[in-house]
């Protein structure tokens, strides 16, 4: 985390770190800001309750409406199981798709997955990746930088 | 990690090094610990530890024969539904009268005990109880094998079977809707959506450990395998900001979804003018009795789980007596809920109420053996999980977890067939007998779970690694740096590295790319 924050005051901005588990206060240490999952489950959300109300509301108020004893069409205090259900349901495809699909995945090969070592990025190393499209990157100024971060290993990864 | 050389061989340790999983420090693998993780674990020796079971340890005899046995009871379950939708469903014990028989109970029994792990993976990690880490992962497991299990029944009461999707509001060329006023259609939204919603953040908590296997398997077919299954997860910070968003909102969703669900199955019955169902009471009676038979099979998993694997340094004592503790509580609700059914019974004055609760149930009805025998399976015998001697005995938690497991059973058995039996109109009333088909569907589905389970626990990790190394960093981080937030950099003693200690266990390695 240090690395990541010392990078980031050193002027790079094209960087990722990869760990193994998740790191709090990584992303600030990088620079990375991000609030579009949950803004993303909550629109899912809001869609799938509606999509439930007004379904509902068609099926037992428009398309084919049942007089029962003069009771109204549309009981909506009936609707509510339903309405919630498909609120969670949307909300959560909503995220787990989101996700993986905003990660770019799947992406089964990265070059990233050519560093060496990298195997162990799943259990118990870390990585700090400065991007050659940086624009303060050069190959041997980058170098030296990492190594002075006191990094185990510094490798060159090509595209 | 200091004393490794850099270029250690990065791969999986020499098979004589690894022996079985458990052994380190000089730790035997039978000590029993009292905290959520034994001594000595970093960041490898969990990951280490868990993905061994699944990549290294050999096949085990007990395993197979276990899996045979469950495999014999899915054939069975095989034949049983294939009689079931070529007969129809008279050839269950169900009559005019008791029109719901063992296919309710079970439905209701089963997804009842898979509350429990919804309870674990989201509730528990909302309310930061870090000991549900090492059991969530089976316990996920378990709740979507016993979801499949009981969605199984309500398909095949359905009677007519191929109109199974007549439940979905589809549109079609009679212009008909479901009744979305049944809770009968509720129970369809619900346990469907249950259903997905757990499939969704089992997956998803899987990803990050399916990528651990896929960078450690040595065979080429299942690094393939597992290599698609992590959709190429390569543990990027920004891909983990996302997914921990995810999982923490999902989390927060799935609280209020397990506590809809068994709300809405109890709806079926408090929403109906029976005697012994119209009651106020039912939801969280039902959410209660749900949560503790789940936690019932969760130990039932967990102890032998733990003992074949060796897995006793992290699904440690302190999660058996946690996993005690919570059915203790849960146990006591229940009872609760007992209690207020003979007091509304008595209160009401209702003359139908008060012959269900006080003669069907409790006094001569035909089914009282029933009631008396629930009472002491899941109001008498889990008291003794009062006593920590006993709540630290494996064999008697396992006894237990049998108990309450068949307590729980008994108690919908009341509920649906004893009120069921005994309706307002005496010239109707009739009594249950369930034949052999209701049995061998029952008895089936155990098998469904049984080797679902076994399959999931050789060909998954079943404890989630990432989560375990996020505990352990988290742990010795802020034990032996007492709270120091941020990294330092140390000289090493030797004086020519310098080393990012900032991550417990873990050595920083940098490089830089080139185009």
């Amino acid at each position: 985390m240090t690395a990541a924050r010392l990078a980031r005051e050193s002027g790079y901005t094209k960087m990722d770190a990869f760990s193994p588990m998740p790191v709090e206060g990584l992303s600030e240490a990088i620079g990375y800001r991000n609030k579009q999952m949950p803004f993303l489950m909550l629109l899912g959300g809001l869609t799938g309750g509606s999509l439930g109300i007004f379904g509902q509301w068609y099926a037992s108020a428009q398309s084919y409406p049942l007089n029962i004893g003069g009771r109204p069409y549309f009981s909506w205090p009936m609707f509510i199981v339903p309405t919630f259900e498909m609120t969670i349901l949307f909300a959560a495809l909503t995220g787990v798709f989101g996700m993986i699909i905003l990660n770019g995945l799947p992406k089964p090969y990265h070059s990233i997955f050519n560093t060496p070592g990298f195997d162990r990025a799943s259990s118990d190393r870390f990585f700090l990746a400065i991007e050659s499209r940086d624009p303060k990157f050069d190959n041997e100024g980058t170098r030296q930088f990492m190594e002075g971060l006191s990094a185990v290993r510094v490798s060159a990864v090509a595209k | 990690m200091v004393d490794q050389p850099l270029d250690r061989n990065v791969g999986l340790k020499a098979p004589a090094q690894h022996e079985p999983t458990g052994h380190m420090n000089g730790r035997r693998p039978h000590d029993e610990t009292f905290d959520i993780i034994g001594p000595g674990h970093d960041l490898e020796t969990v990951t280490e530890q868990v993905i061994g079971v699944v990549l290294k340890d050999r096949i085990r005899i007990g395993w197979v024969i276990f899996l045979g046995f469950s495999l014999a009871l899915l054939a069975m379950l095989g034949v049983a539904v294939s009689y079931v939708l070529v007969m129809g469903v008279g050839v269950w014990g169900i009559n005019k009268t008791v029109g719901w028989g063992f296919d309710i109970i079970n439905f209701v029994w089963w997804i009842g005990i898979g509350h429990a792990g919804t309870l674990i993976s989201a509730i528990l990690l909302l309310v930061h109880q870090n000991w549900r880490t090492s059991i969530n992962r089976f316990a996920e497991a378990m709740t979507i094998f016993a979801v499949m299990c009981a969605g199984l029944f309500p398909l095949l009461h359905l009677g007519r079977h191929q109109y199974f999707y007549w439940l979905a509001p589809l549109p079609n060329t009679m212009g008909l809707w479901p009744q979305f006023r049944s809770p009968l259609e509720w129970d369809f939204f619900a346990v469907s959506t249950y259903f997905t919603v757990s499939a969704l953040f089992w997956y998803i908590g899987l990803i990050p450990d399916l990528a651990t296997l896929r960078d450690r398997a040595q065979n080429r077919t299942l690094k393939i395998l597992y290599g698609m299954a992590a959709l190429g997860w390569r543990g990027s910070n920004q891909h983990w900001h996302r997914y921990m968003a995810v999982y923490l909102i999902l989390a927060g969703i799935s609280t209020p979804l397990v506590l809809s669900v068994h709300s809405t199955i109890s709806f079926d019955f408090a929403f109906g003018i029976v005697p012994g169902w119209h009651t106020t009471i039912f939801p969280p009676y039902f959410v209660a009795g749900a949560v503790f038979a789940g936690f019932a099979m969760v130990l039932m998993l967990a102890i032998p789980l733990r003992h074949i694997y060796g897995l006793k340094d992290l699904i440690t004592m302190r999660h058996l007596e946690n996993c005690a503790k919570v059915m203790l509580a849960t146990g006591l609700m229940v009872v609760y809920g007992y209690f207020m059914e003979v007091f509304t019974a008595y209160y009401s004055g209702n003359i139908y109420e008060r012959y269900m609760q006080f003669t069907s149930r409790m006094g001569t009805g035909p089914y009282a053996w029933a009631y008396w025998s629930l009472i002491f399976c899941n109001g008498v015998a889990p008291q003794i999980l009062w006593f920590k001697k006993y709540r630290t005995n494996l064999t008697c938690l396992f006894v237990v977890s049998i108990v309450v497991s068949i307590g729980m059973w008994l108690e919908r058995f009341v509920i649906i067939v004893v009120s069921l039996s005994r309706d307002y109109l005496p010239s109707s009333w009739a009594l249950y007998q369930p034949t052999m088909w209701d049995w061998a569907l029952y008895v089936g589905t155990f098998g469904l779970f049984l080797t679902l389970f076994l399959l999931f626990v050789r060909a998954l990790p079943s404890i989630a690694v990432a989560e375990m190394r996020e505990l352990v960093h988290h742990e010795s981080h802020h034990g032996a740096h007492n709270g120091a937030h941020g990294g330092h950099l140390t000289h090493d003693p030797h004086g020519n590295t310098i080393e990012d200690r900032d991550h417990t266990g873990g050595t920083k390695e940098a490089f830089s790319g080139s185009a």
